[in-house]
């Protein structure tokens, strides 16, 4: 048991009225496996990763992660929740312009105060891990969009999370690259017993998920895996 | 600073670009400063090298200030100076401005005339004798033993001594004897230079229609200084001003154009402190860069200019606005750092606005 959502309701305002983007929604991600979270654009999918990254706080219901609730939290706690606990991998690679790939990590690594030494073996074991140890030294337009995104994966690994959470990882890359990223989630999440929470739009992604999670509408419910 | 240095480096056009004004905003204020404490220099040096605490003016009208050329002590208001308790050192000093001459040359002296006892000049001047400041002997073409003219009255240099200058003149120390006219009572003074003890000097000044203030408070008293070192100042404070602002503008837009960052930063873990500290880390590196280097091309150039203008060279007119640019531009930058805090990382997230 690693990160559930119970009950999860958010809304946005929406003019006069608001927009319900989560309607009461419970999902559960446990260590080692892959949560596949499809569904519509405009589904509320995006919306369910920020909750769970305690980017945004919901309305009501719950966000456990080893079973502290992660929804009272102040700015500050939740700041750190997302340095040491929660691995995030955004839509579109988001990487900082001026540092090459290894930097990309070992800042991660300065901003938990960690020790620089450590921290760059830890990070080259990273990149190695996800195939890019060879472009260590380079900055991110040197780098393909699949190389990039696999810098943002080994990023959100770098402090160690538990809890990884991934965000249409493909949807910049064509199918063959797509296809690379997907097994190297999946390799990730058993390899480091990482839970898991991926959103998708693309159902041939499914085959490599242990869950399935459909939204539609702001409503989840399960499917059965591919 | 992880990521603020990388950025100095990656950003070098940018940043270069900010140095340069920094540069040049600090050459020119140093130089400012260098050229305003010269000419101050000039104006005042032989009042703040007197050797006395406070002068004693004659009391101004009630809606004028002191004044060095309207002051008129008369001998017996000096002589009841003399006799105030508390006072440890009385000395008159009558000056004005007049014309020098020695055979072809002339040149403009401030005539600082004195009892022959007094001990106000570098060197004693006895009756048919003038102690002329450096710059004055060199405009005149004498030495020691020569003769020259101070306001028609022929005297030999009885020593050629100190830098000291009053209202852009040199200075000639003659004797009360040798005054030229001015229109005053010839045991008139304009001033009495005197040095407190435990004098009650508001006591004084009521009884005996004066008006005593300290030296640093006697220069506005000169009509030239106020009004030069006035402008001066307001230029050197317009240029901190501009700085702080054109620094502030800087960063605020540089901060701006990195906010996607500052989301990312933030989502995966960054507060809010790391991240001012980076960019306040930032602008205090570039800040020392672009001063430091305005600084030292200023005092370079101060240098050469101090051989031909009035020009103080030192760490208060290089150091002192150096640093005062450094803690303004940081200000300047402190106004950016509003914008970090507001930087929402859920838009780090892309798709969810
Ligand atoms: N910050 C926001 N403010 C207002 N409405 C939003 C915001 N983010 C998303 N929405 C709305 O919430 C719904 C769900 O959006 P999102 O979670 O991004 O869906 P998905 O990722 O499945 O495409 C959409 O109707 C979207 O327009
Ligand atoms: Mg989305």
């Amino acid at each position: 048991m690693t990160m559930h959502l119970n009950d999860v309701t958010l809304t946005y305002p929406d003019g006069d009225g608001r927009l319900t983007a989560l309607d009461h929604v419970t999902l559960h991600a446990e260590p080692g496996e892959l949560t596949a979270v499809v569904g519509p654009s405009g589904s509320g999918k995006s919306s369910l990763l920020a909750v769970a990254a305690t980017l945004i706080t919901p309305d009501s219901g719950q966000v456990l992660l080893d079973g502290t609730d992660l929804v009272g939290l102040n700015r500050k706690q939740r700041t750190r929740v997302r340095r040491d606990r929660i691995g995030i991998v955004f839509q579109s690679a988001n990487l900082l312009a001026s540092l090459t790939a290894l930097e990309q990590l070992t800042v991660m690594a300065h901003l938990a105060g960690e020790a620089p030494t450590a921290a760059g073996e830890r990070a080259l074991e990273l990149l190695d891990a996800v195939g890019l140890g060879a472009q260590a030294g380079r900055r991110p337009h040197q780098l393909s969009g699949g190389q990039r995104q696999r810098v943002t994966i080994a990023r959100g690994l770098m402090n160690e999370p538990s809890v990884l959470l991934v965000d249409e990882p493909t949807s910049a890359l064509d199918s063959e690259r797509g296809a690379a990223i997907l097994d190297l989630l999946r390799r990730l999440t058993t390899e480091r017993g990482l839970a898991t929470v991926m959103v998708t739009h693309d159902r041939d992604h499914l085959a490599h998920a242990d869950r399935v999670v459909e939204i539609v509408d702001g409503r989840a419910h399960a499917l059965a895996p591919a | 600073m992880f990521v603020a240095l990388r950025d100095l480096k990656f950003a070098k056009g940018r940043f270069a670009l900010m140095g340069t004004v920094v540069t040049l905003i600090t050459l020119l204020v140093v130089l400012l400063s260098g050229l305003t404490a010269g000419l101050g220099r000039e104006n005042i040096s032989a009042i703040t090298d007197l050797d006395a605490d406070h002068l004693v003016f004659a009391a101004p009208a009630a809606d004028q200030d002191i004044s060095f050329s309207d002051s008129v002590i008369p001998a017996q208001t000096q002589a009841d100076w003399a006799d105030v308790a508390g006072v440890a050192a009385v000395e008159p000093l009558a000056l004005g401005m007049t014309r020098a001459e020695s055979g072809a040359r002339t040149t403009g002296v401030a005539f600082f005339a004195v009892d022959e006892a007094s001990a106000l000049p570098p060197v004693a001047v006895r009756s048919g004798e003038v102690v002329l400041a450096e710059q004055a002997a060199e405009d005149l073409g004498v030495a020691a033993g020569g003769t020259v003219t101070v306001g028609g009255v022929e005297l030999e240099v009885a020593a050629v001594a100190g830098s000291d200058s009053y209202s852009h003149a040199p200075v000639a120390w003659i004797s009360d004897a040798d005054r030229p006219m001015t229109g005053t009572a010839p045991d008139a003074a304009t001033v009495l230079a005197i040095r407190v003890g435990t004098a009650d000097l508001a006591a004084a000044d009521a009884a005996l229609g004066t008006e005593t203030v300290t030296v640093a408070d006697s220069l506005n008293a000169i009509g030239s200084y106020s009004s030069e070192n006035g402008s001066l100042q307001l230029m050197r404070g317009l240029l901190l001003a501009i700085s702080a602002l054109v620094i502030g503008a800087f960063f605020t837009v540089w901060t701006v154009q990195r906010s996607p960052e500052i989301a990312i930063l933030k989502a995966v873990g960054a507060s809010t402190g790391y991240l001012v500290r980076d960019a306040v880390g930032q602008a205090f590196v570039l800040l020392l860069f672009g001063t430091g280097l305005g600084a030292a091309l200023a005092a370079g150039l101060g240098a050469v200019a101090a051989t031909v203008v009035p020009f103080v060279l030192g760490p208060a007119t290089v150091l002192l606005p150096a640093a005062l640019l450094v803690v303004l531009g940081l200000v300047g930058a402190a106004a950016s750092l509003r914008r970090i805090a507001t930087v929402d990382p859920l838009t780090a997230l892309g798709a969810a606005r």
